[in-house]
C-alpha cells in the first residue's frame, strides 16, 4: 500500500512549517518548541511508513510524483526513492525528531533556529527524493543556505564567522563546479530533459564521460567531505549548535556522497569506471588519515568531526569498489554513520552546555551523573569501531569485502589500519570523559540529562543496535537499489 | 521437548544474554540481584548438561550435531549457523561451568553489582558463541563481542591500586592501562583476521563453514595476481597471529600478564579458564582444517614457540613476587603444551601420534580451564583479606588458614601435573604425542615442567610456609562455605579427570578422529 503525494508531503511539511512558525509569539519558547517537536515527529512518522512500506520486491522507484514545472526547458517536479534513498529518508526522519528535542534551550531566538532548520530538512529531503536534475540542485541549495546562517548566528561563539564563511564557500564552489557538469549533461543527451531517469539513458560518449565525471564527482564529493576538500567539515561541526552539527553530519555529508553517486557514477558510469580506481586512493587517505587526526585531538567535537571524515571515506571506498559488496556496503554505512554520529554530537552537546568545556583532559567522571548519555556514547563508541552488534560492523564488513572482490587487497589492508586507530581514541575518549573522577571544576555542575533528551538518545541507539542484531531489515532495499546501479553500470 | 532439543544451541546461547538484561532490568537489592545472577547463570549449564546427555543419540550431520540454521545476512550469504562435536561441546561445558561459579566468586563485589552481573552474562554469551558457530562471520562477530564485557570489567572493576606510566610521565591508573593493552592488542591481532575472512567470503561466496571446508584447501590457481599458495601462507599467518595472540604463544603473550593482574578475580578465573581456550579453539576448528598444508608447512615454527611459552612462562612465573602474575604466567607455561600438541598434530596429520597429541591437547584445554578458575580463585581470596598479593608479605599462612592451605596445596598440585590429578593425564597425552614428532622440542618442554614444579613449590612455600609474618595473627579468617563452594566442583572435576578421564576423553576422540583422523 503506497501512499499517494507522501513524498511530497515530506519535503514540504517541515518548510511551510517553518513559514508558519513565524506567526507564533516569539517569546513564547514553550509554544514554539512545542510546535517544533509535533513537526519533527510527523516528519519522523512520515518517513517510518515511507521506509516501512517501500516494497524490496517492487519496482526501482516507488512512491512516484511527476509534475511538469518548465516544460521549455525540460524541468519537472520529479520525486520518487529507490533502495539506497529510501533508507536516508528514514535517517533524515530520525535526525529531524532527536535534533528538534536536543534543541529545547535553545534561547536566543528559537523561533527563527527552528524555522531555519526546518527550511534545511526540507531541502534535505528535497535532494533524497529529487528525480530531476534540476530539482536535485534546486534542494541541494536550499540545504546548504541555511546553514550557513544556523552556524553564523547560533554557533560557537569563537569560531562561528569563520566557519561558516569557510563551509558555505566551500560548498558552493563545488556545486557550482558540480553545476557546469551537469548543464554539459544537458546540453549533449540532446534530450532536452533534466529528468535523471531520461539522462540514464542517454549514453553518453566516452570521452565526455571521462571529462566530465570528474568535475560532477568532487563537486558533491566536497559536501561528502573527501579528501582533500575535508578541510571544512571539522571546522564547520565544531562551529554549529548541537542540532545543526548532528544534522551536518548525520545527513548533510550523506547528501554530498548520495549526490555524488546520483549524478556522478549513475549518470556517467564509464567515467566512473575510469576514474574512481584512482580516486579510491584518496578515500584511503579519508580514512587513514582521518582516524590519526581524530586521535590526536583534544576538542571532543573536532574528535568526532575528524572521525566523520574517516567515515564518510568508507562510503566514498565503498562506491569506489564499484561492486555489489561495495555498494551495499557504503549504503548501509551511510545510515549507520549518520544515526551514530547525530548521537555523538548530541551527547558532546549534552556535555557542553552544562560543562562548558570540550577539551577531553578537562572532563571526566561523567557516568555518574548522567549515566544514560554514557550508554548512549558507549554503544555510538562501538559502532564506530566496527564492532560486531552493531550497524557499524554490518556497514563496514561489506565495504572490505568490495575491496577484496574489487582487486584492491592493499587498500583492504591499509585502510584496516584505521579500525584499531579508532577503537584507541575512541576508548580514550571514552576512558577519559565518563570514567574516572569528576574534576573539582565541574563538580556540583553537572546533572543528569532530561528524560526527552533520553529519548532521543534512545531511538539513536535502537535503530545501530536493530541493524546490528538483524540486518535484514535494511539489507533488501539497500540490495534492490544496489542491484539497479549495478545494471547502469554494465552489470560489473 | 522437542522445542528445546531442536534450539538446544540458541537456547545455550541465548539465556546468558538474556538472563543478563533480566538483572539489570530487575530492581532489588544487592542481595537478591547476586542470588538472581546465579540463578540466571545456571540456566545454561542446565541446557548444556542437556545436550551432552542427549550428545551420543544426536544425528550428525557433516560431522556436527544439533544443527541450526537461520538466514541473517544474506546479502553477502553468511547465516546463522550453529553446531558441535565433540571439541566444541567439552568447551561449551567448561565455559556453563566456570560462569556460575565465577558469579558465585563474585558475591563479595560491592560496586554497581547490577552492570557487573550482565556483563559477566553477556561475556558468557560472546564466548559461547564461538564455540557454537558454524559461519565464518558469526564465529568472528562473537570473536570481537566478547572483548567488549572484558574490557569493562577490567577497566571498572579491576584492582584499585596500582599506576602506570603511558609516555612522558603521563600516569594512569593500572586497570586502565591493562584493560586498553587488552583490548587494543586483542584487536589489532583481529585485523589480520577480519582482512583474511573477508576474503575467504569473496573468494569462496560463502562464510558457511561447512562449504568453505570442503572447498578451500582444494583450491587452486591464483589471486589477486599471486600465487594461490602465497596468499594461503599470508592468510595461514593471518589467522595464526590473531588465534596465537589470544592463547598466547610466545612471543605475543605480553598482554596477558597485566590484564590479569588487574582484571577482578571473577575476570581472572574466566579470562584463564575460558577466553585464553578461544585461541586455542580457532586453531583446531579454523586453522587445521582450512589450512593442513600450510599448518604442516610452519608447524615447526608454532611448535618452537609453544615450547619457548613452556620453558619462558616457566621462569618468568618463578620470577614472580606477585601471586597473581605467577598464576598470570602459569597459565602462558600450560597453554603452552596445548598449541605444542597442535603443532604435532599438524606436522604429522593423520598418524595415531597426531591423534594423541590432539586429544591431549583438547583435554588439556579443559583441564587448564579448570586449575586456573580454582588458583585464581583461590588468590583472590587471600587477596581480599589481606589487601596484597605480594608473596613476600605472607609466609606461614597455614596455622591460620588451615582450610584455605589445603585447597591451594590440592589445586597447586593439579596445576603441577601430579598423577592421579587431571594436568597429569592430558600432558602425559600431549607429550606422548609430540614424542615422536618433535622429540627435542618435547624434551625441551620437558625440562620446562621442571621449573613448574619450581614455581608451584614456591607459591605455596611463600604463602603457607616458613616463618609466621606476625602482622597477620588474629586478621585473617579462614575461608568461608560460600568459597569453598565455588572450589567444590572445580576440586572434583580435577579428582575426577585425574582418575578417569574417559568419560570425557572419549567424546573429544570422537571429534578428533572425524576432524583429523
Amino acid at each position: 500500500m503506497q501512499i499517494p503525494y507522501i513524498l511530497s508531503a515530506i519535503v514540504f511539511l517541515p518548510i511551510l512549517s517553518g513559514a508558519v512558525m513565524m506567526f507564533l509569539p516569539p517569546k513564547n519558547h514553550r509554544l514554539i518548541y512545542r510546535f517544533a517537536l509535533a513537526v519533527g515527529l510527523v516528519a519522523f512518522l512520515l518517513s517510518l511508513i515511507v521506509y516501512f512500506s517501500f516494497d524490496a520486491a517492487g519496482p526501482r522507484y516507488q512512491f512516484l510524483e511527476k509534475y511538469d514545472w518548465l516544460p521549455a526547458l525540460g524541468i519537472s517536479y520529479h520525486v520518487g526513492v529507490d533502495g539506497i534513498s529510501a533508507p536516508l529518508v528514514l535517517l533524515t526522519g530520525v535526525v529531524i525528531f532527536t535534533g528538534v528535542i536536543i534543541s529545547q534551550r535553545i534561547d536566543d531566538r528559537p523561533r527563527e533556529f527552528f524555522a531555519f532548520l526546518f527550511i534545511l530538512a526540507s531541502g534535505v529531503f528535497g535532494v533524497f527524493v529529487a528525480l530531476d536534475l534540476f530539482g536535485l540542485f534546486f534542494f541541494y541549495e536550499i540545504a546548504v543556505f541555511p546553514m550557513y546562517l544556523l552556524i553564523a548566528l547560533w554557533g560557537w561563539k569563537q569560531t562561528r564567522e569563520y566557519a561558516a564563511m569557510k563551509l558555505t564557500l566551500y560548498l558552493f564552489i563545488g556545486s557550482v563546479i558540480a553545476l557546469v557538469g551537469a548543464l554539459a549533461m544537458y546540453f549533449a543527451s540532446g534530450l532536452h530533459t533534466f529528468d535523471m531517469i531520461a539522462l540514464e539513458g542517454a549514453n553518453f560518449p566516452a570521452a565526455f564521460q571521462n571529462f566530465w565525471f570528474p568535475f560532477v564527482f568532487f563537486g558533491f564529493a566536497v559536501l561528502g567531505g573527501i579528501f582533500p576538500f575535508h578541510n571544512w567539515s571539522p571546522d564547520g561541526h565544531v562551529a554549529a549548535p548541537t542540532a545543526v552539527s548532528m544534522f551536518h553530519a548525520g545527513v548533510l555529508m550523506k547528501l554530498g556522497a548520495f549526490a555524488a553517486l546520483r549524478v556522478g557514477i549513475m549518470l556517467m558510469p564509464i567515467g566512473a569506471q575510469t576514474h574512481l580506481p584512482w580516486i579510491i586512493v584518496l578515500t584511503l587517505v579519508n580514512v587513514v588519515y582521518g582516524a590519526f587526526i581524530a586521535m590526536v585531538q583534544t576538542d571532543f567535537k573536532y574528535m568526532i568531526g575528524f572521525s566523520s571524515v574517516s567515515h564518510m571515506g568508507l562510503v566514498a571506498m565503498g562506491f569506489a569498489t564499484l561492486n555489489y559488496n561495495g555498494f551495499l556496503g557504503a549504503g548501509v554505512q551511510m545510515v549507520s554513520h549518520g544515526v551514530m554520529t547525530a548521537l555523538f554530537f548530541a551527547v558532546v552537546g549534552m556535555i557542553y552546555d552544562q560543562a562548558h568545556t570540550r577539551e577531553i583532559p578537562k572532563l571526566g567522571g561523567l557516568v555518574k551523573v548522567m549515566p544514560f548519555a554514557a550508554v548512549a556514547f558507549i554503544i555510538g563508541g562501538l559502532v564506530s569501531m566496527g564492532m560486531p552488534g552493531f550497524s557499524g560492523f554490518i556497514a563496514e564488513f561489506p565495504i572490505f569485502m568490495g575491496l577484496w572482490a574489487g582487486g584492491y587487497p592493499w587498500i583492504a589492508i591499509v585502510a584496516a589500519i584505521s579500525i584499531a586507530v579508532t577503537a584507541a581514541y575512541i576508548l580514550r575518549a571514552i576512558g577519559r570523559v565518563f570514567f574516572g573522577e569528576i574534576p573539582a571544576e565541574l563538580a556540583g555542575h553537572m546533572h543528569d540529562i532530561r528524560p526527552s533528551e533520553k529519548l532521543a538518545l534512545g531511538v539513536l541507539c535502537v535503530v545501530m543496535v536493530t541493524i546490528g542484531i538483524y540486518p535484514n531489515i535494511i539489507l533488501p532495499m539497500v540490495q534492490a537499489g544496489v542491484n539497479s546501479v549495478l545494471a547502469l553500470l554494465g552489470g560489473a | 521437548m522437542d522445542l528445546i532439543t531442536n534450539n538446544i544451541l540458541s537456547l545455550i546461547l541465548f539465556s546468558p544474554l538474556v538472563g543478563g538484561l533480566i538483572v539489570l532490568l530487575v530492581p532489588g537489592n544487592k542481595d537478591l540481584t547476586r542470588r538472581l545472577a546465579l540463578f540466571l547463570s545456571l540456566i545454561p549449564l542446565v541446557f548444556a548438561l542437556n545436550a551432552w546427555l542427549n550428545f551420543g543419540a544426536a544425528p550428525v550431520v557433516d560431522g556436527f550435531r544439533f544443527q541450526e540454521q537461520v538466514a541473517w545476512y544474506p546479502a553477502i550469504n553468511s547465516s546463522f549457523h550453529l553446531g558441535v562435536d565433540g571439541i566444541s561441546l567439552s568447551m561449551v561445558l567448561l565455559t556453563t561451568l566456570l560462569t556460575p561459579l565465577a558469579i558465585l566468586a563474585s558475591f563479595s563485589v560491592e560496586e554497581r553489582i547490577k552492570p557487573y552481573m550482565a556483563l559477566f552474562l553477556a561475556l558468557e554469551t560472546g564466548m559461547l558463541g564461538v564455540f557454537l558457530s558454524l559461519d565464518l562471520l558469526l564465529f568472528f562477530v562473537f570473536w570481537e563481542v566478547g572483548l567488549v564485557p572484558m574490557y569493562f570489567l577490567i577497566d571498572q572493576w579491576g584492582s584499585k591500586t596500582g599506576e602506570r606510566e603511558l609516555w612522558k610521565g603521563m600516569k594512569v591508573p593500572a586497570r586502565r592501562y591493562a584493560s586498553f593493552k587488552f583490548m587494543i592488542y586483542t584487536m589489532a591481532g583481529s585485523l589480520g583476521l577480519l582482512l583474511a575472512i573477508q576474503m575467504l567470503g569473496v573468494v569462496s561466496g560463502t562464510f558457511d563453514l561447512i562449504t568453505i571446508f570442503q572447498s578451500w584447501p582444494s583450491l587452486t590457481g591464483s589471486l589477486f595476481g599471486l600465487d594461490i599458495g602465497t596468499v594461503k601462507a599470508i592468510a595461514f599467518w593471518a589467522f595464526t597471529i590473531a588465534f596465537a595472540i589470544k592463547v598466547p604463544v610466545w612471543p605475543f603473550h605480553t598482554w596477558l600478564p597485566d590484564a590479569h593482574t588487574e582484571a577482578p578475580t571473577a575476570g581472572s578465573m574466566i579470562l584463564a579458564g575460558v577466553l585464553l581456550k578461544l585461541g586455542a579453539y580457532g586453531f583446531l576448528r579454523l586453522v587445521l582444517p582450512l589450512y593442513p598444508a600450510e599448518a604442516q608447512q610452519f608447524a615447526p615454527v608454532l611448535a618452537v614457540m609453544a615450547t619457548a611459552a613452556i620453558i619462558f612462562g616457566a621462569f618468568s612465573a618463578f620470577g614472580q613476587r606477585d601471586f597473581k602474575r605467577l598464576v598470570a604466567y602459569s597459565s602462558v607455561n600450560h597453554m603452552g603444551f596445548v598449541v605444542l600438541g597442535i603443532a604435532a598434530a599438524a606436522y604429522a596429520a593423520g598418524t595415531q601420534n597426531a591423534t594423541i597429541a590432539l586429544n591431549g591437547a583438547v583435554l588439556q584445554m579443559f583441564n587448564h580451564g579448570i586449575s586456573a578458575a580454582a588458583m585464581f580463585f583461590l588468590v583472590g581470596v587471600i587477596y581480599e583479606r589481606t589487601h596484597t598479593r605480594d608473596l613476600e608479605e605472607w609466609g606461614g599462612l597455614f596455622p591460620l588458614v588451615p582450610v584455605f592451605g589445603g585447597l591451594l596445596i590440592f589445586s597447586s598440585m593439579s596445576s603441577l601435573g601430579l598423577p592421579g590429578l587431571n594436568g597429569f593425564v592430558s600432558e602425559f597425552l600431549v607429550v606422548r604425542g609430540a614424542w615422536p614428532i618433535f622429540t627435542v622440542l618435547t624434551a625441551l618442554s620437558m625440562l620446562g615442567l621442571l621449573f613448574t614444579g619450581a614455581y608451584i613449590l614456591k607459591g605455596i612455600a611463600k604463602t603457607l610456609h616458613g616463618p609466621l609474618n606476625e602482622k597477620w595473627k588474629g586478621h585473617l579468617s579462614d575461608i568461608t562455605r560460600r568459597e569453598v563452594l565455588v572450589l567444590a566442583p572445580l576440586l572434583v572435576l580435577m579428582l575426577w579427570l585425574g582418575l578417569w578421564p574417559a568419560w570425557l576423553l572419549s567424546v573429544i576422540n570422537q571429534a578428533v578422529v572425524t576432524l583429523f583422523g
